[in-house]
């Protein structure tokens, strides 16, 4: 830390802005679009999987990505079929 | 099954204030609880989702639905404190005709399907980007600032909105809305800045809201925040919120929200929210 921050009274905003961009610009500059193809192959390999137990939706499944820091995050949203009245 | 408006926010000039437009008014409908879409039709130069604070998030875009690469519902980021809110962001591509009429057409009238309101952000200019974001618009907004160089090409945008839109083409007119953006209320008085009258006169279309000059403006993109959820008592989060309510028909005077500037203004700011 910097024992000028203590006196600059620097807006909180702008640090945020700039950790934002330091972020995303890291993923940009280093992306080759390998990112979407590789999340349509796991979709595919996921559906699958999933598919030979429980009969879904396509549509239902959602797969997410969050970049943060230096980790990036994937989330597997399935939606099941309501279960049959026995 | 909802059938949605579909809005385009543009101005021709860059910088004015679209995509701050386009993400204040998104998320304030989102707000009154309609189901609501924002796309990015800046193919090349997004920033919608780093505005709306979603750029982590983003998988798919724009041309990967148009080419068949990703569903519409893949591609849709949900906004993280609003359920009701999605963006459907652009690409990055280099590639400028990656759009194609056929493929945004069929993008759109999906989306009208899921959605109560479309809100597209146009890139600027008048090339193909801009008036592919126009083509299938129910309406418009037209984003100027107080300025001589962005009322002209305001006007410029208001000729293409009546000739290249579909409306246009099937003998109809577009309903455009005028938002005048980054006024400021001093200066006009001392006559240092054209008045919002001036605007109006100059290009014949109807007020929808005056959005103040402020640096709320900027605090809310420097953390990935439409300026209508990062500070609701902001002036021109409520000049925003005052332009959606006109859009969804309330007939209300439009007033210029202001900067508190007293002593006691800021003294009881915290108190009066």
């Amino acid at each position: 830390m910097n024992i000028l921050s203590l006196f600059g009274k620097r807006g909180e905003s702008a640090s945020v802005a700039k950790n934002r961009l330091q972020i995303l610009l890291a993923h940009e500059r280093a992306d080759d679009g390998s990112d979407a193809v590789l999340i349509s192959s796991l979709r595919e390999d996921i559906l699958a999987v999933v598919a030979k137990r429980v009969e879904i939706n396509p549509d239902s499944v959602r797969l997410e990505m969050d970049r943060s820091g230096d980790v990036t995050t994937l989330g597997i949203d399935i939606e099941l079929p309501a279960a049959k009245a026995s | 099954m909802s059938n949605a408006t579909v809005v385009v926010v543009t101005s021709g000039k860059g910088g004015v204030g679209k995509t701050t437009t386009t993400a204040a008014i998104a998320s304030a409908l989102a707000k009154e609880g309609y189901q609501v879409c924002a796309i990015d039709f800046d193919v090349g130069l997004r920033n919608l989702d780093l505005i709306m604070g979603a750029e982590r998030r983003v998988v798919f875009d724009l041309v990967n639905v148009v080419r068949g690469e990703a569903s519409i519902k893949q591609a849709l980021v949900r906004d993280k404190k609003l359920s009701n809110l999605f963006l459907l962001p652009a690409s990055q591509t280099r590639d400028k005709d990656a759009l194609t009429e056929e493929g945004v057409a069929s993008v759109i009238s999906e989306l009208r399907t899921y959605f109560d309101w479309v809100i597209c952000d146009s890139p600027a200019g008048i090339e193909r980007g801009a008036t592919l974001a126009m083509r299938h618009a129910d309406e418009a907004i037209i984003v100027s600032n107080p300025e001589v160089s962005s009322v002209r090409d305001c006007d410029r945008i208001i000729g293409l909105l009546d000739a290249k839109t579909k409306i246009a083409e099937d003998g109809g007119r577009m309903p455009k809305h005028l938002m005048i953006t980054r006024y400021d209320s001093d200066r006009a008085k001392t006559g240092d800045m054209l008045a919002t009258e001036d605007v109006v006169d100059i290009l014949s279309v109807p007020l929808i809201g005056v959005v103040p000059e402020s640096k709320d403006v900027l605090k809310a993109s420097n953390v990935g925040l439409p300026v209508t959820l990062s500070d609701e008592t902001s002036p021109p989060a409520k000049a925003y919120m005052e332009a959606v309510r006109r859009l969804l028909g309330e007939n209300i005077p439009v007033t210029i929200p202001e900067e508190k500037k007293s002593f006691f203004g800021k003294l009881f700011k915290g108190r009066a929210a």
